[in-house]
């Protein structure tokens, strides 16, 4: 335990002067307010509005259509670990397990789903 | 190594909480998450199980579950956002078109 | 590293394998056609449907082809819920036909949809690997939940599709916790290693668990009380044709999954689960039957007497053995036929604009359009179980199944369930023919494909009650090939 002393006395230390700070600079200095110094503090740009405001519908298509084609990868992975093992098998699997998604996408692409205006 | 059983049980937790939620929320788009909730924690039980049996049966249908949990997903949200289209709520019990 | 890989018998899935081809096809087809020529996209799914059944016919007989490493097999089981699930999807094809002008429902993708469907079903009658049940019941249930919402216009439709696709996820989760317990009990999701593990070691309180999730999760799709309570708004909001195919396809297909792990695969276990279906049999039927009495939408009305019937099947799940499970199946094609029939007139008598559900609107329909009242009579007479109607021989052969089985009392609930459910059946007869139609409307020739799935659905509701022992020596046939 005893080479964890010196990280006890940096934290107690570092305590120490963050409260002796923060009091002497209540005590000593000098207080001004302005209607902008008052505000709460923030970064970044000023906020517009609220978080929960409505998007457009096309929005929800785009995100509803990635995810089904994004999560269908999770059957890649496993494929290309023993991709080498299988052999001609695994691989013609895959092609007729990719052609049913490309006929998916095809219809997807058909029907305007991907169309931004 | 923990032992198998606390996974179940957690897994068992987690299946519940999902459960409640689907009961006691009111929130189409919360009980909807409980769902999915009750779906994720039986994905861990099937990967614990997996592990203490050793067999890849366990890990095979997480995959098969994420993707179907997926498509539900899609479909789901398209029918939630009919609904809302239609009707301007998430609250089920405002759904009460048919009542005899 | 060496692997070993899976001996593909691609005879075994040959009807799913076209019907899912069929559904692509009417996918792409749709994307390139011209809006009037729709109707073309039926025809197709039709072909495609009646070469599945054929084909399903002529593998009748492969008991041993097994594939997949044995996730698969096309037992002579198998084969019968192909040809009951072409049957449903044919028959609801063709009521399709008319009904989507009448609706207005101009959306190719509803065709490809009932195909997909009807892939999910197939595989989950012919699966023997969990895992693969499970995605067989999702990949209707997803099709299923989109077409009930395939009613743009009407804001129920809507509202059918959110309560189906809500409830349906529910009951998905608990039949998913169902099959982890089940592994983790036996250590195997393959049906046959389950049946020797549970024939070798019986019961455990882990499997005791996952066998009561498997009967919520199924009890959820068969519609059986307590988990009814979705059915009469889903049945009631979704578009006629989409109800029938719900009633009748979705129903024989969850029993299919159902029967082949707990009458065969969770058979040597027997003991620890007919108790609880004994009770749930006897709610379904019971409940269904008496809120029945009280609904005056035809639709809502259909929607309670189908969960009165799967209360009379799952009391042929109790009863169990070759008889129990040969009466299931035989009462499944049953069920099928004269629910189909009966959905089917339900499209004859709907408008543009008017749906005519209410029971007032049959009234006169005797004699407005005898053709049509006539198979209404039919298939009302055979869903209470009035000989020679095949309703009644579905009944006999399951309750007489049941008190060979030791359960007198539940069979005589389920008797008396019948004679409750005679009151609103009969009504619907009564208002046909006692009563004075309002408003005459002009009803469709029945020379159309909607007159022909009906006059179907009447000739087997008629044929397959003065004739029974056919087809329910055939049921017993395919139950054996379980094994």
């Amino acid at each position: 335990m005893d080479q964890y002393v010196p990280v006890l006395i940096a934290l107690i230390l570092g305590g120490v002067v963050a409260l002796v700070m923060t009091f002497a600079s209540t005590m000593l200095g000098v207080k001004t307010h302005s209607a902008v110094k008052d505000e709460p503090f923030e970064c970044g740009n000023p906020p517009s509005g609220s978080a929960w405001g409505r998007f457009s519908v096309k929005f929800y298509l785009a995100a509803i259509l990635f995810i089904v084609f994004d999560v269908e990868v999770v059957f890649l992975y496993p494929w290309a670990v023993v991709f080498r093992q299988l052999g001609l098998f695994g691989f013609i699997a895959m092609l007729l397990f990719v052609l049913v998604l490309v006929v998916g996408l095809v219809y997807e692409v058909k029907k305007g789903g991907l169309e931004s205006t | 190594m923990v032992p198998t059983s606390y996974h179940l049980i957690l897994s068992g937790i987690l299946f519940t909480i999902g459960v409640t939620g689907v009961l006691l929320r009111r929130n189409i788009i919360i009980i909807f998450m409980s769902i999915e909730l009750m779906l994720n924690a039986v994905n861990l039980s099937f990967v614990a199980l997996a592990r203490h049996f050793g067999n890849m049966d366990g890990q095979i249908i997480v995959f098969f579950v994420m993707s179907v949990a997926a498509a539900e997903v899609a479909v789901g949200l398209a029918i939630i956002l009919l609904v809302f289209r239609g009707r301007e709520t998430v609250n089920v019990d405002e759904l009460n078109l048919m009542r005899w | 590293m060496d692997m070993t890989l899976p001996a593909v018998n691609w005879l075994s899935v040959l009807p799913t394998l076209l019907l899912s081809v069929t559904g692509m096809l009417a996918l792409f087809w749709d994307i390139w056609m011209k809006d009037d020529e729709r109707s073309l996209l039926g025809w197709l799914s039709l072909t495609g449907i009646v070469v599945t059944a054929l084909c399903s016919w002529l593998l009748w007989g492969q008991n041993d082809v097994e594939s997949f490493s044995g996730m698969f097999a096309l037992d002579a089981y198998a084969v019968f819920f192909h040809l009951v699930f072409c049957l449903v999807a044919g028959l609801t094809v063709l009521m399709s036909l008319t009904y989507l002008e009448t609706a207005e429902i101009r959306h190719g993708e509803y065709y490809a949809l009932i195909l997909f469907a009807t892939v999910g079903m197939t595989v989950m009658a012919a699966a023997t690997d969990l895992i693969l049940i499970f995605l067989g019941l999702e990949t209707m249930s997803i099709a299923v939940y989109v077409l009930a919402g395939i009613w743009r216009q009407h804001l129920t439709s809507h509202e059918a599709a959110l309560k189906y696709f809500l409830l349906g996820a529910f009951a998905s989760g608990f039949l998913l916790y169902g099959i982890a317990l089940i592994y983790g009990a036996t250590g195997s999701v393959q049906l046959g290693p389950i049946a020797e593990h549970v024939g070798a070691q019986g019961s455990s309180p882990l499997l005791l668990i996952g066998m009561g999730l498997l009967i919520v999760g199924f009890g959820f799709k068969v519609a059986a009380v307590p988990f009814h309570v979705w059915t009469p708004d889903v049945y009631q909001g979704s578009p006629t044709t989409v109800t029938a195919f719900m009633a009748v396809g979705v129903k024989a297909a969850a029993f299919a999954a159902f029967a082949r792990i707990f009458l065969h695969t969770l058979g040597a276990v027997h003991t620890d689960w007919q108790g609880i279906l004994w009770v749930v049999a006897a709610l379904t039927m019971t409940v269904g039957n008496i809120t029945a009495l009280v609904q005056h939408n035809i639709k809502r009305m259909l929607a309670y007497s189908s969960i009165a019937h799967a209360g009379y099947l799952l009391v042929a799940m109790v009863a169990g053995k070759e008889l129990g499970g040969a009466a299931l199946m035989y009462y499944l094609v049953a069920y099928g036929l004269m629910n189909l029939g009966a959905f089917g007139v339900v499209v004859a008598v709907g408008r543009k604009g008017e749906p005519h559900e209410e029971l007032d609107d049959y009234a006169g329909l005797g004699f407005r359009h005898p053709a049509l009242g006539m198979a209404m009579t039919v298939f009302m007479l055979s869903l209470t179980g009035v000989p020679p109607l095949v309703g009644f021989t579905g009944k006999f052969y399951i309750f007489s199944a049941a008190v060979q089985a030791g359960y007198i009392w539940l069979a005589i609930i389920g008797v008396l369930n019948s004679v409750v459910s005679a009151y609103y059946y009969i009504r619907v007869v009564v208002n046909m023919y006692m009563r004075e139609g309002e408003a005459i409307v002009e009803l469709p020739s029945l020379r159309s494909a909607l007159g022909a799935a009906i006059l179907i659905a009447a000739i087997g509701t008629v044929l397959m009650g003065v004739f029974p022992s056919a087809s329910m020596s055939w049921a017993g046939a395919s139950f054996l090939s379980l094994g």
